[in-house]
């Protein structure tokens, strides 16, 4: 536990009867990129919130290097934030923006300039000091936030939807940056976005919310490949998902009934009997003609979309389900409208325990 | 071809825009160009005017009278105005920061006395602090005083009475632009270390400035030329600029001297707003 | 969680905001209340508290130059009001959509009369009258109003066109209307919101407007208000007390009633959608 630098336990916060975030417990360990990542109204937002101090915890502490923080107010706490929509001062240049932190500390004027110069630096921003936030690129203006944020030196910088304003090639340009930026400075970032591919690409671990809840933390890789849950599957990539009882189970494989027919897929800890979850990425969908042992879903080759060197196709199953699967274009395949039968290898598929 | 351009346009526009343009033409351009060029014109023995070029007027307000109360006017809208700001500011500020619903709520109750003809409100400071009135009654039964106290026909009422009539002014102005103000930038500047205090001065009040100045001008140009406060509590005793351009055009009959009057009032006026339009649009002022 | 010394910070000033806000509503209702307690005085001219009475309500439907100067006022009300919006709502339709030479000067003139004092703008407009020999009366002061309304009624219709009313337009007149049914049909409901406003703003600013009307009344009829003024020297007798407190409750009712069915409508609205 000595390494987390953040820990929420048991943190819980309502607004009004709306409970937001529900018994919460997370430690963040000490220069990790955590990605906090859920749909609109998740409580991520407010979970950030409360780590800065803007929001108050209804319930259950937050510790910043083991120290508890609820006492402190926003201005006396070591995290700064970038925020959504940047928060620039709009009657401050640039500089004056970025200086901010060490004005309000008194910091000696010397001090300042050389600070400030090296932020300019850090974010590639010499030489638009004396600009206006007005006179920016969304770009720019992200730059200049995420320096101002960075000078008082936080053990801890929390970032709020910091690209969602940006258009996508600016975004993807700054999700690297911004990952770059944290490795050379070595700070715990903890960044909050409904954008799962930006969480991906640059988080160590991911925090999965719904409805105030974590539904699972991991790195991207287990988050991907093993989804604890039918909303984990769903929400991260793309995912077909049948709801089904277990048949039997043998040598960790299970055999399952669904509605569209019967499937394969990897598991342990299930009874016969016990309600289900299968979750298969569409690349791991596989198309026979003839019946494949094990699987009983048949259906007819629906959709053909063409996306350069992937081609996405569903398969329309019993009880009007669709499944969806992609492959490379050169592969040989059917067309549209053949009858065709799904399999996949049991080991690709995830098992999903249901909920009670 | 040119037929179709009038009728898909010129029409539409001369039908639409025309009776508005046309008005202020006529009834604000014109009256406004001929009440400065009266300005400039001199006083019959009669009170009639003599059509003929003369400085006279505006040489008249340096005289002592007149200058007196030129001064004592700008002195009253001044300390009216620098009132309503001090007061107003933190109202505005506290209802602001209430929810939205509540906040238009809280609005709506300051607009609602202002429903009340505005002359009857003024008359009731005079029976509140009249000789025989509740305020020098319960003064008398304390026995903080012997013998009832003077109010009425005082300077002060009559800023009592100003800055009653005022607040509302300077309140709206300055509600919007706080309410304008983004809380991410006041998180902001908690976030990196600014207490309460520092980000008032480093945020709240730079970037609610032109919501202020939209009140200073909404508070002071008014109070410039009103003469109904002076006359329902001032009774005749305290003359402000207003007071003494209605006298010109009424009783004393010296149209040029009003002219210019209302000349001086014009200029001032047209000061303040080239100096607000260089920190902010006119569109923008908050005047409803 | 026992409460922190943050929230204790907060909850003081809290409440010092509130003692300070309860405080600037009881000075701005003062007047309104003292109004509406001298309405019951039993002296006839209001110098001092001689005891309570209701015969000034009652009375006051005798007193026909009270009566006769709030219809008077009520009158020009009306008419300014009618003039205003409808020279204003089209006003601003066409300040908004149209470009032509002066309309920035057009704009500009209308400021004016927001801005400048209006005791400066009632004798400009005097003089002009005399000058063209128009006599004083009604005529003149509906003039005046209009002069001050028209003004506002322009500014709040135009801050409530969007620019989404032109693709309105362009939909409606797309799909076969004329000008005339598109403005009617399509463009006016837009605006409505404001237009109401500005109606209502013209009605008040009208039937409380002193300088306009003592300026520009002539010798014969006054409006209510310039009655008060002139009532002055010697007093405010009782029974405009009582006509103000009667107007002034219309109002009140009025608007509660206003917000009542607003909120009911939106409950509604509310619980259908959740259907």
């Amino acid at each position: 536990m000595s390494d987390s630098i953040v820990s929420l336990i048991d943190v819980e916060k309502s607004f009004g009867k709306n409970k937001v975030v529900k018994k919460m417990n997370v430690e963040i360990k000490e220069g990790e990129f955590l990605t906090l990542l859920g749909p609109s109204g998740c409580g991520k937002t407010t979970t950030l919130r409360m780590i800065a101090g803007f929001e108050e915890a209804t319930s259950g502490a937050i510790k910043v290097q083991g120290e508890s923080v609820e006492d402190k107010e926003p201005f006396e706490r070591d995290v700064n934030t970038v925020f959504q929509n940047y928060a620039l001062f709009p009657h401050m240049s640039v500089f004056d923006n970025i200086a901010y932190g060490l004005k309000i500390r008194k910091r000696p004027k010397d001090e300042i300039t050389k600070r400030v110069n090296e932020m300019l630096d850090l974010v590639q921003l010499k030489g638009y000091e004396n600009r206006k936030p007005d006179a920016l690129s969304g770009g720019q203006k992200q730059r200049v936030a995420i320096a101002r944020a960075l000078i008082n030196n936080p053990k801890v910088l929390l970032l709020d939807e910091p690209l969602g304003a940006l258009d996508l090639k600016l975004r993807k340009q700054m999700q690297v940056e911004l990952k770059r930026l944290q490795k050379k400075l070595g700070i715990t970032f903890v960044y909050v976005t409904h954008d799962q591919e930006e969480a991906l690409t640059m988080s160590d671990r991911i925090a999965v919310m719904n409805e105030g809840v974590i539904e699972q933390l991991a790195t991207p890789r287990e988050i991907y490949d093993r989804p604890f849950t039918k909303f984990v599957a769903g929400f991260i990539g793309e995912s077909n998902i049948f709801d089904g009882k277990v048949k039997a189970l043998h040598d960790g494989i299970l055999d399952v009934e669904t509605s569209s027919g019967t499937m394969k897929v990897k598991g342990s800890g299930f009874d016969v009997g016990e309600s289900i979850h299968v979750s298969i990425r569409p690349e791991y969908v596989k198309v026979n003609s003839d019946p494949v042992e094990g699987f009983d879903l048949k259906g007819n080759v629906k959709d053909y979309i063409y996306m350069g060197t992937v081609v996405k196709t569903s398969v329309d199953l019993k009880d009007n389900i669709e499944i969806k699967y992609s492959r490379f274009e050169k592969d040989e395949d059917f067309k549209e409208g053949d009858s065709v039968n799904i399999y996949w290898n049991p080991e690709r598929a995830v098992a999903i325990k249901a909920k009670k | 071809m040119q037929k179709n351009t009038f009728k898909r346009k010129t029409l539409p526009s001369l039908a639409m825009a025309g009776p508005v343009s046309l008005w202020m033409i006529l009834f604000v351009t014109l009256p406004m160009l001929y009440i400065i060029y009266i300005s400039f014109m001199s006083r019959g023995v009669f009170g009639d005017v003599v059509y003929k070029f003369s400085l006279e007027s505006y040489e008249t307000l340096l005289d002592s009278t007149y200058f007196k109360v030129i001064l004592k006017s700008i002195k009253a809208a001044f300390v009216t105005t620098v009132l309503c700001i001090l007061i107003g500011y933190p109202f505005a500020y506290y209802i602001a920061k209430k929810p939205k619903e509540v906040a238009s709520k809280l609005i709506m109750l300051i607009m609602i006395p202002f429903w009340t003809n505005s002359l009857m409100r003024l008359n009731s400071w005079l029976l509140l602090f009249q000789t025989s009135g509740p305020v020098n009654n319960f003064l008398l039964s304390t026995g903080f005083i012997d013998t009832p106290m003077s109010f009425v026909y005082t300077d002060g009422l009559v800023m009592v009475g100003m800055i009653t009539n005022m607040l509302p002014f300077a309140v709206l102005p300055m509600y919007s632009s706080i309410e304008k103000l983004s809380r991410s930038l006041l998180e902001a500047s908690a976030d990196l270390g600014a207490s309460g205090r520092t980000t008032f001065f480093n945020i709240t009040l730079p970037l609610t400035f032109p919501g202020i100045f939209s009140s200073i001008i909404l508070v002071f140009i008014p109070s410039l030329g009103i003469y109904t406060v002076t006359d329902m509590l001032g009774g005749g005793k305290v003359l402000y600029i207003g007071n003494i351009i209605k006298n010109q055009f009424g009783s004393i009959r010296n149209w040029p001297l009003g002219a210019a009057l209302s000349v001086l009032l014009i200029v001032i006026t047209g000061l303040l707003i080239y100096i607000y339009t260089r920190f902010a649009k006119i569109e923008d002022m908050e005047v409803l | 969680m026992s409460i922190s010394r943050k929230q204790k910070g907060k909850r003081r000033q809290e409440l010092l905001g509130t003692i300070y806000s309860v405080a600037i509503y009881t000075i701005l209702y003062i007047p309104v209340f003292v109004m509406m307690m001298f309405s019951f005085n039993n002296q006839r001219y209001n110098y001092y508290w001689n005891g309570f009475t209701t015969q000034w309500y009652a009375k006051l439907f005798n007193n026909s130059a009270v009566i006769g100067s709030l219809w008077y006022s009520v009158v020009i009300a009306v008419l300014a009001t009618v003039i205003s919006v409808t020279i204003g709502t089209i006003g601003a339709l066409g300040l908004k959509k149209y470009e032509f030479r002066g309309k920035k000067f057009i704009n500009n003139m209308l400021y004016i009369p927001i801005i400048v004092p209006e005791i400066v703008m009632a004798v400009a407009l005097l003089i002009i009258f005399i000058k063209i020999g128009l006599s004083l009366g009604m005529g003149t002061i509906l003039i005046g109003h209009c002069t001050f309304c028209i003004p506002y009624a322009v500014v709040t219709i135009k801050g409530r066109i969007s620019g989404d009313g032109y693709s309105l337009e362009e939909a409606s007149m797309d799909l076969g209307a004329n000008r005339i049914k598109t403005f009617l049909n399509v463009t006016l409901p837009s605006i409505m919101p404001g237009v109401m406003s500005a109606a209502f703003l013209s009605f008040t600013l009208s039937i409380d407007d002193v300088v306009m009307s003592n300026m520009l009344a002539g010798a014969k009829n006054s409006t209510l208000p310039v009655l008060i003024l002139s009532m002055n020297k010697t007093g405010v007798t009782p029974d405009v007390n009582a006509l103000t407190t009667i107007m002034i409750l219309f109002i009140v009712i009025a608007m509660i009633l206003n917000n009542f069915i607003r909120n009911a409508l939106k409950k509604r609205a509310k619980m259908e959608e959740n259907i």
